[in-house]
């Protein structure tokens, strides 16, 4: 060991040890920013010392140098561009690229690796052990996230695409990826079976996700964020570097947190969700307000009656939900706050499953120019509701509905938000439609319940429009 | 570089620990800049895809080292820059502009 193995080593060491710390600092939207910032440094540390290595150790070729900073500098402009552009709506389709491309690379890092070593002396069976697994869980990630995107764009159908024989062939796939990667491990260093791995890895990762709904996608990319980060962990492995184990260890438990706390919320077990074919995050707006009348009685209010109850509460709260991102009436809805904080407390309360990727309605709200003060967490904001005026439902609807607390119900001890418990409640929907748990929301047929049929995006519009009325009076 | 086998899984035990320790205070307020920072930490593949490069002799290695090093140079400045700017959005409540009492609505 000299004196530049030991200053690269510690240069590891001081990256892994800045990510944990920004982790830490991301506790606090304060400090989130700074946190951010030394994860970025502790970034350009690593890299900074990986080139350190190289260029110490003279191994690198010409070709290797152009190759490196071609690849890199065109990705990371890539990466920057998409980042820039993105609008916040389609955040989690970005996140889920970059889940697809550090899944990619640490396969990519393994199967490199191999290919190097292959017909040598013998690759021993730890990296052996690490490299098969990594070019299984990186391209199931891979092939995974991208699909992943393609539903959240657009591309591909969000409903749950389920076949006859799609079991099958996942079975097929599962039977051929463990069977040649057993044969790499038996101390074949072949290439042609390691592509054959990879390709049913990769074809593994779309029939795993495709069969999952549109409603399902927070858990999604949650768990294929936590595989991500197992296989940039398992690359640290393969070429036995601490700081891609640490930082991938620590994506691994951050993405497995998310993925739990998300199932959760949704009252789903993560193996229900991975097995697809439920949630389709429409609520069936074939339905119509028509449909409404069918039922129990529900009280219809309009524009003008939700604006009188919203300019004389004290107190009000307002539940964004999925139909409020669908909509993209985050400004609306931010403008409505403001106007109605010249009189009365108001704040938004926000269940972690609203939006489509964990936490994504409180970003949509920030870009809105809301305060962060503002966005409660569900458990923060439940004390709250008995002591509302005026609780504003947009387009949130099995968050909300007080059957939860009772057994023998799809949506049975999934956490709510209490809006059932506020003076009077306000819902603008589209329709009488379902969520995706498939059952009658409760909360509208209470009587302190005013439903007002609309667009979240018009119907917001309308709502300040007369308040605005109601206040110049 | 070596460590060793027993030691490469002592560490990766030890940062599953350290990171649920810290990620399980972080608010769901802030879950999407979370997923978006671990995102950017996973880019830390970058080390590897330089260590693939630095090893690749044969064209098969160097389109292999091509595409990781893209694939992983995607991942750190994307996920860095979108992390950022989503954090500069959250804001404190500027300073209330001399609530100037509205007049109660009557």
């Amino acid at each position: 060991m000299n004196a530049v193995t030991i200053a690269v080593d510690l240069a590891y060491l001081l990256a892994a040890a800045g990510f944990v710390v920004a982790l830490h600092l991301m506790n606090s939207p304060a400090t989130a920013r700074q946190g951010s910032r030394l994860s970025w440094l502790g970034m350009i540390v690593a890299v900074a010392a990986a080139l350190t290595s190289v260029i110490h150790g003279a191994t690198i070729t010409t070709t290797g140098w152009i190759v490196l900073s071609v690849g890199g500098i065109g990705g990371a402009a890539a990466g920057l561009v998409m980042a820039r552009r993105v609008t916040m709506t389609d955040v989690p389709q970005v996140v889920s690229i970059f889940n697809a491309v550090g899944g990619g690379a640490a396969a990519l890092v393994a199967a490199g690796d191999f290919v190097r070593l292959a017909g040598g002396p013998g690759i021993s069976s730890r990296v052996m052990i690490a490299t098969v697994l990594d070019i299984i869980v990186g391209p199931v990630t891979f092939s995974g996230s991208l699909i992943a995107a393609g539903k959240l764009q657009g591309w591909v159908s969000s409903r749950p695409v389920v076949f006859p024989g799609a079991r099958l062939i996942t079975a097929t796939l599962t039977v051929i990826g463990v069977g040649a990667g057993c044969y790499l491990l038996a101390g074949h260093d072949s290439t042609p079976v390691l592509i054959l791995v990879v390709c049913a890895a990769l074809a593994f990762g779309v029939t795993m996700t495709m069969p999952i709904g549109g409603a399902d996608m927070p858990v999604v990319i949650a768990l294929l964020n936590s595989f991500t980060g197992i296989a940039v962990a398992i690359a640290g492995f393969v070429i036995d570097n601490g700081a891609l184990i640490i930082g991938g260890a620590l994506v691994g438990a951050s993405g497995g947190i998310l993925t739990l706390l998300m199932a959760q919320a949704m009252n789903r077990s993560v193996i229900s969700v991975m097995l697809g074919g439920f949630g389709t995050g429409d609520s069936g707006p074939a339905a119509g307000p028509a449909a409404a009348g069918a039922g129990a009685s529900i009280r219809r209010i309009s524009a003008e009656d939700a604006a009188i109850q919203l300019a004389y509460a004290s107190k009000v709260i307002i539940v964004p939900g999925y139909g409020l991102a669908a909509a993209q009436a985050q400004h609306e809805a931010a403008e409505l706050a403001a106007l109605l904080q010249q009189h009365a407390t108001v704040f938004f309360a926000i269940h972690p499953v609203a939006g489509r990727m964990p936490g994504h309605m409180n970003v949509l709200l920030a870009e809105a120019n809301v305060p962060y003060t503002d966005l409660k967490e569900m458990d923060a904001a439940n004390p709250e509701f008995p002591t509302a005026d005026v609780a504003l439902v947009v387009g949130a609807n099995d968050v909300t509905n007080p059957a939860a607390r009772r057994p023998g119900n799809p949506v049975s001890g999934m956490p709510i938000l209490n809006v059932d418990q506020a003076k009077n409640v306000i819902v603008i929907k589209r329709s009488m439609g379902h969520g995706y748990a498939g059952i009658d929301n409760e909360l509208y047929t209470d009587p302190k319940t005013g439903m007002f049929f609309s667009d979240a995006k018009s119907g917001l519009a309308e709502i300040i429009a007369s308040v605005k009325a109601l206040v110049a009076r | 570089m070596t460590t060793g086998l027993m030691s490469d899984i002592y560490i990766f035990v030890l940062a599953i620990l350290a990171g649920y320790e810290v990620i399980t205070k972080v608010p769901s307020t802030l879950h999407t800049p979370l997923m978006s920072a671990s995102n950017a930490i996973h880019g830390i593949v970058i080390i590897g895809a330089v260590v693939t490069a630095s090893q690749a002799r044969t064209d098969a290695g160097y389109v292999l080292a091509f595409v990781a090093a893209f694939f992983a140079g995607m991942n750190v400045a994307g996920g860095y820059g979108l992390t950022d700017r989503m954090l500069q959005m959250f804001r404190k409540r500027p300073a209330p502009p001399a609530h100037g009492g509205p007049e109660e609505l009557s």
